[in-house]
């Protein structure tokens, strides 16, 4: 079960239309390291993970959901008041031509998202490994987004996003550790 | 679809509650791989009653933040009416 919340987690503010930057956020919306692949994968994690560590991935995934809201805030605030011929000129074309100004789940370079970004192994360690390297590679592509863009609103946004990928990174990695502690009591016996 | 201009009471709410889910965000994922620490969880207990305060002002205000019955309705269904959060 889950319950919504009729707010964002963090302000998105967005100062110019620009969908050129649009174009390049797409990448954490339906990308192989975006907010959807994480989301999917933690969740899925935590039927077969030790009961010890089933809260941090619900957990973690569920905030993860929150922070695919803030990529689509963005993309639809960037987006929205540009004409066709503005869109066509940021590289977005083809996505007009497919999907109007509505959000898709692809990668910047418009490939659509595959299930196949992730992997579900059923060993816990390689399962948390999986995850700790999902979320630096997500912090990389949030430092080079905000690389792209000179809005300092955005950026803003985008470095709370970046920062909450440390934190899961953090989380994870003792997660991995209690793992390793429970699993040397056990051999205690 | 369109944009809804809101009150500057609304954006100071919101990002009052916004401050403070975002500490038991933190403190619940410290929390997970942290279960024993009493100060954390007395800080959890602290900032739960300040979000329950704050989230009735601002749903007094300006109608509910969670549905299923998770948030107070009045005498009329707000809950499906704008603006959604991607809208302010």
């Amino acid at each position: 079960m889950w319950i919504y919340e009729k707010k964002l987690q963090y302000p998105v503010k967005v100062s110019k239309c620009d969908p050129r930057l649009a174009k390049y956020l797409i990448e954490q919306y339906g990308g192989a390291d975006g907010e959807l692949a994480a989301a999917l994968r933690y969740l899925n994690q935590r039927y077969t993970i030790p009961d010890k560590v089933i809260g941090l991935l619900t957990d973690i995934g569920t905030e993860e959901f929150a922070h695919l809201e803030m990529i689509a805030t963005m993309v639809y605030k960037l987006t929205k008041d540009a004409t066709p011929e503005q869109l066509r000129e940021a590289g977005l074309g083809e996505h007009y031509a497919d999907h109007s100004y509505a959000l898709y789940y692809h990668n910047a370079a418009g490939h659509p998202f595959t299930i196949t970004y992730i992997q579900a192994k059923g060993d816990p360690i390689a399962d948390l490994y999986e995850d700790i390297a999902a979320e630096e590679k997500a912090r990389a592509t949030y430092q080079w987004l905000i690389d792209l863009t000179d809005d300092v609103d955005l950026q803003d946004s985008l470095r709370f996003l970046r920062e909450r990928e440390v934190i899961h990174s953090q989380r994870f990695r003792e997660a991995v550790e209690i793992l390793k502690d429970h699993e040397g009591e056990k051999k205690v016996f | 679809m369109t944009h809804h201009p809101m009150p500057k009471e609304y954006y100071r709410l919101l990002y009052e509650l916004q401050a403070v889910d975002f500490v038991l965000v933190e403190l619940t994922l410290y929390l997970d791989t942290h279960p024993d620490d009493t100060q954390a969880l007395h800080e959890f207990h602290q900032y739960q009653r300040r979000k329950q305060g704050l989230t009735q002002q601002f749903e007094q205000a300006f109608g509910p933040l969670h549905e299923f019955g998770n948030s107070p309705v009045g005498a009329r269904w707000t809950w499906a009416e704008s603006p959604w959060p991607w809208q302010v």
